[in-house]
C-alpha cells in the first residue's frame, strides 16, 4: 500500500531484459523481453514454475548469471548502468546496492567458517570495519532478526544452527552491508509454515524500518499476495501478468494465472477434483511460436501463436495476451468458483 | 483387527540414543502413537521437521525397528525384524511408498518399464508376457505412454518421473501406499495431476494411503483422517474436516494460522525466536 507511488523513481529499472544461456552446447534464450521497476521500499513478487526464469531474471539483476551468459536490454539501478559496471564498481554494487539470499541456506554458507566470519566478511574486507566494530554490528543485526544471543551464535558452525536459524543469519549477513534492494529467492520455501511466518514477518518489518526495496521470488501466490505490493507472474521466461498483489489472487488476467489459481488444492474447501493445467510448464526455448502459454491454454485461437505478444495495459495492470479483455469475465468466474470463500 | 482395519499401529515409540558429545542423552523421536486405518481409509500425518513423522513412516516400511509398541498389516504383526527373506519380500507387497524427491528415487540407467517389471519378477510368478501386459497396464493406469516407459529417467520431467514411482509403488499391489511428501516438490500445475491420479487409484482399487506431509491444502484434498505431530507426540487425532475447520490443540491452530491465504500476516511470535 504505498501511500505516493507515482513520484518516485524506481530504484531499479530493467527493461526488455534478454537472457541467452549455453544450454546442451547451444546457445538458447531463457528470459524473453522482461521489463520491471522497483522503488525503495516497494517489494514486487515474481511468481512462476519452474523454469519460467524468476530466479535466472534475479541472478541477472545481480550480475550472478553463468559464464557465457548473453544479456540483452538494459538495468539501471539508482541511476547506475549495471550491465556496464567495471570490476570495481560491480563489488560496490554487491556491497551497498544490492544483497540476495537464496532458498537453501545451507549450500550458501561454508560449512568450516564460523558464523562470525561469514557475518563480519563484508563489513571487514570492503567496508574497512574493524573487527570488534563488525561484530558489535553482527550481534545487533542479529537481533533485528530475532537472534538474542548472538555473541555465542557468531561462534557457532553452520552444522550447529537449525535451518530456520541460519536463514536468520543469511538475512542478517545481507542486511549488514545496508543494501537498497533485496532480491529473495525463495527464501522460505525450504521452511517449515510457522518458520516461514516468522521470517516473513521480519522481512516484511525490516521493509517498513529501512524502507528496503525487496524483490521476493517464490511459487506460491497467496505468500505474494500477502506481503508484496505488486505481483508479476512469468512463463516460460517471460512475465505474463503484473498487477497489484491482492487483485492477482482474486481476479486474474491471464489465463495461465487463472490457471495456476484453480488448480491449487484449497486449504478451506476439498475440490471434487483439481483442475489440472494439461502438459507441463516450458523454459522460453521450449515455449510455441507467439504466445508461450498457448499450447496449453484453453482459450488458444490460431491467431495467438501466429502473432508475437506483449506485455501491454490492461486497467492499472498489465497483461501479455491479446484476448484479455474477452476472457476477463471467465478467468474471473473461474477464480471465484476456485476460492476466495475463505 | 476386523472393520477393515488394514493398518494397525498401538503405542509405537522410537527412542534414538545420541551417540558421541552429549552421549546417552536420549531423543524420543516417536511417543506413544496409536492409530488405524480402514481398508481404503486416506490418513495425513502433518508436522514439521523434527516432530517424528518420517521416523514414523520409516518403521511402517520396516526402515527402523519400534523400541516398543505395535504395528500390523492386514492382522499380520510386524513389530519386529521380518526373519526370512519370504517373510521380508510379503511385508514389502503390502506396504510400499513414494518419496519425495522423483530425481533420486529412480535409478538413472534403468527405464520404468524394467524396474516396474522387476517388481513383477520379485514379487509374482508370472510370464513375461504376462508381466509386459501388466506394465503397460500400469503405465495406462498413472498416464504413461509407451514411449515414456521405455525411455531412461534423464529424459522425463518431475511429474512423469513421480508418475513412474506411483506405478513402481502400484506394481506390488499393496494394501498400504506410504506417500512421503509425494508431491512437495512438484509445480502447482503437476502436483494437481498427481493428486487427481492419487484419488483416481484409491477410487479403483481401494487401497489405503498414509501421506505424510507439511501441506495443508493437500492433506485436505486427499485424506479423510489426520494426525498431527509435535515433538514426536500425536496431539491431535481427527478428521481432516474437523481439525482444520476447527483445530482444538493450539499447535495445530498455529500451523492452520500459518498458511498464507486471504487476509494472511505473518506472525513474528517473539523477538527471540528459538526455532
Amino acid at each position: 500500500m504505498s501511500a505516493a507511488p507515482a513520484v518516485a523513481d524506481p530504484l531499479l529499472d530493467v527493461s526488455g531484459l534478454h537472457v541467452e544461456l549455453m544450454i546442451d552446447g547451444v546457445l538458447r534464450p531463457v528470459i524473453h523481453d522482461v521489463s520491471l521497476q522497483i522503488r525503495a521500499g516497494e517489494a514486487v513478487g515474481l511468481v512462476g514454475e519452474s523454469g519460467s526464469g524468476k530466479s535466472m531474471t534475479a541472478r541477472a539483476i545481480a550480475r550472478l548469471l553463468p559464464a557465457g551468459a548473453v544479456v540483452d536490454g538494459s538495468i539501471s539501478f539508482g541511476g547506475r548502468k549495471v550491465l556496464e559496471l567495471g570490476p570495481r564498481e560491480l563489488r560496490g554494487y554487491r556491497t551497498d546496492g544490492i544483497a540476495m539470499i537464496f532458498q537453501d541456506p545451507r549450500a550458501h554458507t561454508n560449512p568450516v567458517r564460523r558464523i562470525g566470519d561469514f557475518l563480519t566478511e563484508t563489513l571487514r574486507t570492503s567496508k574497512g570495519v574493524r573487527e570488534d566494530e563488525a561484530k558489535r554490528r553482527a550481534v545487533a543485526t542479529l537481533a533485528e532478526v530475532g537472534i538474542e544471543d548472538g555473541a555465542r551464535r557468531l561462534r557457532q558452525f553452520p552444522h550447529e544452527l537449525s535451518g530456520g536459524m541460519l536463514q536468520r543469519v543469511m538475512i542478517a549477513a545481507a542486511l549488514l552491508s545496508e543494501p537498497q534492494l533485496l532480491l529473495a529467492d525463495e527464501p522460505t520455501t525450504a521452511l517449515d509454515v510457522t518458520t516461514q511466518s516468522e521470517v516473513m514477518a521480519i522481512l516484511d518489518d525490516l521493509r517498513r524500518e529501512r524502507g528496503l526495496a525487496m524483490l521476493f521470488i517464490t511459487h506460491d501466490l497467496e505468500l505474494a499476495g500477502a506481503i508484496c505490493d505488486r505481483t508479476c507472474v512469468m512463463y516460460a521466461g517471460s512475465i505474463v501478468e503484473q498487477q497489484s498483489s491482492a487483485g492477482l489472487n482474486t481476479d486474474p488476467l491471464h489465463p495461465y494465472t487463472a490457471a495456476l489459481l484453480a488448480a491449487r488444492p484449497r486449504l478451506d474447501a476439498t475440490a471434487e477434483r483439481l483442475a489440472a493445467i494439461a502438459g507441463r510448464p516450458r523454459s522460453a526455448f521450449e515455449a510455441p511460436e507467439g504466445c508461450a502459454f498457448a499450447d496449453r491454454c484453453p482459450y488458444r485461437e490460431p491467431q495467438c501463436t501466429a502473432e508475437q505478444q506483449v506485455l501491454r495495459p490492461l486497467g492499472t495492470s498489465l497483461v501479455r495476451c491479446r484476448r484479455a479483455e474477452e476472457v476477463h469475465p471467465e478467468l474471473r468466474a473461474l477464480s471465484e468458483k476456485a476460492g476466495a470463500r475463505g | 483387527m476386523g472393520n477393515g482395519a488394514v493398518l494397525e499401529v498401538e503405542r509405537l515409540r522410537k527412542v534414538f540414543r545420541v551417540r558421541g558429545a552429549g552421549r546417552g542423552e536420549e531423543i524420543v523421536a516417536v511417543d506413544d502413537v496409536s492409530f488405524t486405518v480402514a481398508e481404503g481409509e486416506s490418513l495425513a500425518v502433518v508436522g514439521e521437521s523434527g516432530s517424528g513423522k518420517t521416523t514414523l513412516a520409516r518403521m511402517l516400511v520396516g526402515l527402523e525397528t519400534p523400541t516398543s509398541g505395535r504395528i500390523a498389516v492386514a492382522g499380520a504383526d510386524r513389530s519386529s525384524p521380518a526373519r526370512r527373506a519370504a517373510e521380508r519380500r510379503r511385508r514389502g507387497r503390502e506396504t510400499q511408498i513414494v518419496f519425495q524427491d522423483p530425481y533420486s528415487s529412480l535409478d538413472p540407467r534403468q527405464t520404468p518399464a524394467s524396474c516396474i517389471d522387476e517388481v513383477l519378477r520379485l514379487h509374482f510368478d508370472r510370464t513375461a508376457d504376462e508381466r509386459a501386459a501388466r506394465v503397460a497396464e500400469l503405465g495406462d493406469q498413472v498416464g504413461l505412454d509407451d514411449r515414456q516407459l521405455n525411455a531412461l529417467p534423464g529424459a522425463l520431467s518431475g511429474g512423469q518421473r513421480q508418475r513412474v514411482a506411483i506405478a513402481r509403488a502400484l506394481a506390488a499391489e499393496p494394501r498400504v501406499l506410504l506417500l512421503d511428501e509425494a508431491v512437495a516438490s512438484l509445480d502447482v500445475s503437476i502436483q494437481a495431476q498427481i493428486l487427481n491420479l492419487l484419488a483416481d487409484i484409491r477410487a479403483a482399487t481401494g487401497i489405503s494411503y498414509v501421506l505424510i506431509s507439511h501441506d495443508l491444502a493437500v492433506v485436505r484434498q486427499i485424506t479423510d483422517t489426520t494426525i498431527v505431530m509435535q515433538r514426536g507426540v500425536a496431539v491431535e487425532h481427527g478428521t481432516t474436516t474437523d481439525i482444520l475447520d476447527a483445530p482444538k490443540h493450539p499447535y495445530t491452530q498455529l500451523l492452520r494460522g500459518s498458511v498464507p491465504g486471504p487476509g494472511w500476516k505473518p506472525v513474528r511470535r517473539s523477538r527471540n525466536g528459538g526455532a
